[in-house]
């Protein structure tokens, strides 16, 4: 089976402002079907560039990008939009979520643009209040954006992600702004989803979040310099389990103080 | 995207800022709303125009002492004093297809009768006249011929006179004094309103013609001649043959009158209404465009405002058109839902207009269309900049953005 991802020496360059700035400077990379990526580094070494390629946002300035075998620099803009919507799943650093919108809506926006699919208003609602079952968050369809927690917000972020069934799931610092415990329960999705055979990669700056993933990749100035498989991955359920446990002890503690 | 869903996601967008909304709604609202209400009292006017124009007959043409120039009324016309009452026994003599004419000769004088006085129209006319401008008697007869020809001191009054001298009486078979002469009268006309030229109708006591010219006036020319044609077809013919046979009479002098048929008439008092009607709409429609720029300005900042938003949907799979579309069918929404509201708003002052300042307003349905569509046009070509602008963005510029 050929690999879901296929990036052979590919290298950004941004020339907008006084002195070019090569912010990807040659990366090759093979992503298989079911893999799970993080991809670390330091701030400024080129991740978001990277990603912002990988989900066909950004076109490279050198190099091929095979996705599911198409080759992208063929494709006009529509035709890279229909692909995006089809084929990825982009959760944004930020959130980016529609204001003012309900999460419900949110997650319904990809199938509104879906082209190939004649699916009705009552499916597309459907569909959508899934991925938010999904996530955990069907019970909160009707709250704005601004009603709702970081990690809330980020977790509708992902069910819109999903709603599409993409083949590829790309996700730029999701636990970015969010606290640890938060954190290892948007980790938690991401392996149930991984589990089921989407194909995720993800930035991040923390470690032990890239010890929930099966493959890490560390980029620096622009060049993958490591890329190995994680030997003891975690588990988010037994994660979780672990910290209710902290916590529950840290009361048992802090009750006869008082 | 199907359209069904562009059409909500533009309702959504323009819902999520009601406030703003109908501000910019407000502009084409007033913009539609005062092209509504002018053509209202502009088209009012003509129709009733056109019904005073009607008033004064049918099939009717006027024969008048001075010269016509078609370019309009020069300032000698009717002021010529050669029209004689023999010119309009030829006419009824020897023109065909003539189914009534008059003679006319005006005069304004104090009349009494009742121990009461009134200054008002005597007018000296032909035994048809009651006929060829439509006026039939409310009771009493016309004069007749023979009337005519002897002089007989007989009157037929209208509803104003009868009015002011005999408030409390029948004034059939009464006498009525015009210049010191004992008159009977022997009709009273239907009540007529008022005229094209604003005056009262009913304001009038007729006479014989050659009374009037031999006791009352003393003149020996007449002010007009109405003659009523037998079809509407034979008017252009009857014009015609009036103006040879006068020509004829006139023995190769300089023709000193002027022939009209109703429908010139009728053209000259219009005239001056269209010219109103079209400034005041052209003034209207100025306030439609200042509209439309309003709704440009507004979409302009939203497409800014909401450049994140354009990002998010062209990540997410939007074509360039499906953002085109949305924001055009906003700008169209924002003009329309303005163009009906005003429609609206524009019928309702021309109804308040109607009311409390007595002018005739008649809402002309064509209009109501040309607004909702010209509203509509306003729309998409007010909002195509702002939504080509929003399409053309790139979706990584426009998801950085700040
Ligand atoms: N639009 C742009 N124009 C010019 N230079 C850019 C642009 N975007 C990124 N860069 C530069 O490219 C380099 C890589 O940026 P990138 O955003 O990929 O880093 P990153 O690894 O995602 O960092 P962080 O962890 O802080 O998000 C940086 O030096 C940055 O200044
Ligand atoms: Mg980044």
């Amino acid at each position: 089976m050929p690999p879901v991802v296929q990036i052979k020496d590919i290298h950004k360059i941004y020339d907008s402002g006084e002195i070019p700035v090569h912010a990807v400077r040659g990366v090759s990379l093979d992503i298989h079907k079911g893999e799970f990526v993080a991809l670390m580094g330091a701030s400024g070494s080129g991740k978001s560039t990277l990603m912002n390629m990988l989900g066909c946002l950004d076109r490279p300035t050198k190099g091929t990008y095979l996705l599911d075998g198409i080759d992208i620099d063929k494709l006009d803009r529509n035709e890279l939009a229909d692909l995006r919507n089809q084929k990825l799943g982009f959760v944004f650093q930020g959130f980016n979520l529609l204001s003012r919108t309900t999460a419900l809506e949110n997650v319904e926006l990809p199938m509104l643009y879906g082209r190939h699919r004649k699916v009705s208003t009552a499916e597309i609602r459907e569909r959508a209040m899934h991925c938010l079952d999904i996530v955990g968050l069907s019970q909160r369809f009707d709250h704005f954006p601004n009603q709702l927690s970081g990690g809330q917000q980020q977790r509708v972020a992902i069910a819109r992600g999903l709603v599409n069934s993409p083949q590829v799931l790309l996700a730029d610092e999701p636990t970015g702004n969010l606290d640890s415990k938060t954190s290892v329960e948007v980790m938690g999705v991401f392996q149930k989803l991984n589990e089921q055979g989407i194909t995720i990669v993800m930035v991040t700056h923390e470690l032990d979040i890239a010890h929930y993933c099966k493959r890490n990749l560390i980029l620096r100035d622009g060049v993958v310099v490591r890329d190995e498989a994680v030997k003891d991955r975690l588990i988010a359920e037994q994660e979780m389990g672990k910290l209710k446990q902290a916590e529950a002890a840290a009361k048992l503690t802090a009750a006869p103080a008082a | 995207m199907r359209f069904s869903n562009t059409l909500r996601v533009a309702l959504r967008a323009l819902m999520r800022n009601t406030m703003r909304s109908m501000l910019t709604a407000l502009g084409m609202i007033i913009g539609v709303g005062a092209v509504i209400t002018m053509v209202s009292i502009g088209n009012g006017a003509k129709v009733q125009v056109e019904a005073q124009v009607a008033s004064l007959g049918q099939n009717l043409i006027t024969v008048m002492p001075g010269s016509f120039s078609s370019g309009g009324m020069r300032g000698g016309f009717g002021s010529a004093t050669t029209l004689t009452p023999e010119d309009a026994d030829a006419i009824a003599a020897e023109v065909p297809n003539i189914d009534g004419l008059s003679p006319e000769v005006r005069d304004r004088t104090q009349v009494l009768a009742n121990g009461l006085n009134w200054s008002t129209n005597v007018n000296g006319v032909g035994p048809d006249y009651p006929y060829v401008r439509n006026w039939p008697l409310a009771s009493g007869a016309m004069f007749t011929d023979q009337d005519v020809k002897s002089l007989a001191k007989v009157a037929v009054i209208g509803k104003t006179v009868a009015d002011q001298l005999f408030p409390n009486e029948d004034p059939i078979g009464q006498t009525i004094r015009i210049r010191n002469l004992p008159f009977r009268i022997v009709g009273l006309l239907t009540p007529k309103g008022f005229s094209v030229f604003g005056s009262d109708e009913d304001d009038t006591v007729i006479i014989p013609y050659s009374s009037h010219m031999r006791r009352v006036s003393r003149r020996t020319n007449i002010s007009m001649i109405r003659i009523q044609a037998a079809s509407p077809e034979k008017i252009d013919t009857v014009k015609l043959g009036v103006e040879d046979l006068l020509t004829q009479r006139r023995r190769g002098r300089e023709p000193d009158f002027t022939v009209r048929t109703q429908e010139e008439l009728a053209t000259a008092a219009t005239q001056a209404n269209k010219t109103m009607t079209g400034l005041l709409a052209g003034i209207a429609g100025v306030s439609l465009i200042v509209g439309g720029i309003g709704i440009m300005n507004i979409m302009l900042v939203s497409v800014t405002e909401r450049t994140r938003e354009i990002g998010i949907r062209l990540a997410i799979g939007a074509h360039s058109g499906d953002v085109l579309t949305q924001f055009l069918i906003e700008a169209i929404l924002l003009s329309s839902l303005g163009g009906i509201i005003g429609v609206a708003a524009g019928v309702g002052a021309s109804q308040f207009i109607s009311n409390y300042n007595g002018w005739p307003v008649v809402v002309p349905t064509v209009w109501i269309f040309i607004s909702v569509a010209g509203s509509a046009f306003v729309g998409i070509l007010s909002g195509f900049y702002p939504a080509y602008k929003a399409a053309q963005l790139d979706p990584i510029d426009a998801l950085r953005y700040e």
